[in-house]
């Protein structure tokens, strides 16, 4: 950037005599002092990323050191003997990130496309209101409305999939377990709900920014508006719809408030969706304050440190995803 | 490490500046277990319009508590476990109680009123290590003669934060029951063999009062405000009681605060007629090194309250230590701290 303009500065002053000094390097010093400005604060966001990473990985070491690659995969966690794994943890965060995302990305492609396509113009307002409401909400709302009244609701409805999914051969283990209300479907569905604001919001502003140019052509050529949105608008947007759905999963993972109050806090692995579980994000809450011994805190500190990578292959993965589709259509629409 | 001290220093620092009563008189800082944090907050609110000394106490945990005694961030720390005398050792740090409570089993059945199911330690620790899994088992029927139980699962309901009700609890356990003192063990956080979790005791109470067919443990002072189903229990002596009081005091009349070294004292399943089992107790923990101004500021308090809070602890559920408790205390403070 600065070059052009040097040469550009270049360009114009060449034939004259030699620069009245002061002109160019003040112009040259103001954008200097912005690129470098802001240069500062974008490195500055890179260094807090690496510094958490550094500080997890330091406070987490003595647990890795102690058990090893077997820290990973252990499904022990016992602050009586000083024995600590995270696979509980690590399952419980993903399966109920999941579930979440199953729930919320459909749901929020429907939002997204009925305020940009279908509806008419004095409902789209109160709608995207209601969104950005909605992601305003602090999560320990979700939470504890989670568990004061979604759980009674949905421990009401257990008893009905126990009897019905739970005979399905196969995935009916998935659907059998105590009428609770709480556990790891329940934390799926409470999460999912939390993250429909971001996705859809996210979508909807994507869906929106597709110019009308485009829509219209395909219109014009006899398209149906589910046409229109498969092959032209999502076409076009799905580097930020990918990125929208990526950013609602990465609240998923490391979502705790809401988490700690429907998940159950039961440090067991268990197939069913129906029994309670734990996350790491969970974990980290509710035994911090109490982690008297170095280990104890040194392994929490180390799935705190665990969370961050899992998080960061979320990111990786969703850019290769990206990578790949833009390779596949060939250099992508526009 | 580093880092975190001065950032603690950080923290203190802009707590001490916006505080406004900073330059009014003293503040003495405290921080650890929420369990104690009722107690010492309504102590603070008379102290400090009797003397003018503010007391600044964070419940932040008695892990957390412990951390900061032991970097020197706070003039007291309170924890719900004793810490034991080789470890007080270590660190330069001396302890002693400064109330007693206990807690209760709740239950959610239907049908069943408060005080009308009664259990014992051993049908306990096999609910809680999952060998019982309906109510009507003969053992729960064998103790309840005259009630209809239900033929329904049964759910364990526990903490899942850290706390020193779990300690206690698994505690008394681990003395009723071998299983559990050698799967499970007593620690504020244990490995469960079976349950959900609730974090503090209202989230235990949530989940006890939203499954049917659960089970959980709360303190005594949290059952009275909320009117939860309590059960009775059998005793040490195979006395029926309900908690009380008077129950947790008489199991601190049992143990002898007198001989014990630095206060190492566990008042769960204590000998005696009228000994609540699973009774309690709350420790305070200070820096033999820190100033003495400091260590006199926090002992003038804790002295304020053995001497004229009593009344106000128990009108909030905890019990005033023994007697010759606070004079072992007293010569305690003169001897480590000569103060």
């Amino acid at each position: 950037m600065s070059e052009d303009r040097a040469m550009e500065g270049g360009g114009t002053a060449a034939p004259a005599a030699p620069i009245p000094s002061q002109v160019m390097p003040r112009r040259a010093w103001g954008d200097l002092f912005f690129r470098g400005l802001t240069g500062f604060t974008a490195l500055f966001l890179l260094l807090v990323l690496i510094a958490i990473g550094v500080a997890l990985w330091r406070e987490g070491w003595d647990a890795f050191r102690t058990f090893g690659f077997g820290f990973l995969w252990s499904t022990s966690w016992n602050p009586v003997t000083n024995q600590y794994g995270a696979l509980i943890f690590i399952f419980g965060t993903l399966v109920s990130s999941l579930l979440a995302m199953l729930m919320a990305v459909p749901v929020s492609f429907g939002i997204a496309f009925f305020i940009s396509e279908l509806a008419p113009h004095w409902l789209r307002q109160p709608i995207s209101s209601a969104i950005e409401l909605l992601a305003g909400i602090p999560s320990i709302i979700f939470g504890m409305w989670g568990l004061l009244v979604f759980a009674p609701v949905f421990g009401n409805l257990e008893p009905w999939i126990n009897d019905h999914l739970g005979k399905i051969p196969g995935i009916g283990r998935l659907f059998q377990g105590p009428p609770m209300g709480i556990g790891m479907l329940a934390t799926g569905i409470v999460l999912g709900i939390m993250i429909i604001p971001f996705i859809s919001a996210i979508m909807r502003d994507v869906f929106l920014s597709t110019p009308i140019v485009l829509k219209e052509s395909a219109y014009a050529l006899g398209g149906t508006t589910w046409e229109v949105m498969r092959h032209v608008i999502l076409p076009f947007t799905r580097s930020a719809v990918v990125g929208g759905i990526f950013l609602g999963l990465g609240r998923a993972l490391g979502e705790t408030m809401a988490v700690t109050f429907v998940i159950g806090n039961t440090d067991i692995l268990s197939a069913s969706l129906l029994m309670p579980g734990n996350s790491i994000a969970a974990v980290l809450a509710n035994e911090f304050t109490e982690a008297t011994t170095h280990l104890y805190k040194s392994s929490l500190l180390a799935l705190g440190f665990i969370l961050f990578v899992v998080s960061f292959l979320v990111l990786v993965l969703a850019k290769l995803l990206l990578w790949r589709m833009e390779k596949r259509i060939g250099g992508g629409v526009l | 490490m580093q880092i975190r001290k001065t950032s603690q220093l950080l923290i203190a620092a802009v707590a001490l500046t916006i505080s406004p009563f900073a330059l009014a008189g003293t503040t003495i800082t405290g921080a650890g277990s929420t369990w104690v944090y009722p107690l010492i907050s309504k102590w603070a609110a008379t102290y400090a319009k009797e003397t003018g000394a503010q007391i600044n106490y964070q419940a932040i945990g008695s892990g957390g508590g412990i951390a900061q005694i032991k970097s020197g961030t706070v003039a007291f720390g309170a924890s719900d476990m004793p810490l034991k005398p080789e470890e007080l050792h270590a660190d330069h740090l001396i302890q002693f109680p400064t109330a007693i409570a206990g807690e209760d089993l709740v239950v959610n059945l239907p049908g069943i009123k408060p005080g009308q199911l009664i259990l014992s330690g051993p049908v306990v620790a096999r609910i809680y290590l999952g060998e019982i899994k309906k109510w009507n088992d003969p053992a729960i029927q064998a103790l309840n003669k005259g009630l209809k139980l239900p033929d329904m699962a049964i759910t364990v309901v526990h903490r899942s934060d850290g706390s020193g009700t779990t300690f206690t609890f698994a505690n008394y356990l681990s003395k009723i029951n071998k299983t559990w003192a050698e799967k499970v063990g007593a620690n504020t956080s244990i490995a469960w063999p079976t349950g959900v979790g609730g974090k503090g005791n209202a989230g235990v109470a949530a989940y006890v009062q939203r499954i049917r067919g659960s089970i959980g443990y709360v303190e005594y002072a949290y059952i009275l405000e909320n009117h939860m189903n309590y059960a009775r229990m059998f005793n040490r002596e195979g006395k029926l009681l309900s908690p009380s009081l008077k129950g947790f005091q008489a199991a601190a009349s049992h143990v002898n605060f007198v001989t014990a070294k630095d206060f190492y004292v566990i008042l769960t399943d204590q000998p005696g007629a009228t000994s609540w089992p699973i009774s309690g107790c709350t420790w305070e923990i200070l820096r033999v090194n820190a100033p003495k101004e400091t260590n006199t500021e926090v002992t003038t308090f804790f002295n304020w309250g053995f001497e004229h809070g009593q009344q106000l602890a128990e009108s909030i559920g905890y019990g005033p230590l023994p007697e010759n408790a606070v004079t072992a205390i007293k010569a305690y403070w003169k001897e480590k701290l000569g103060i």
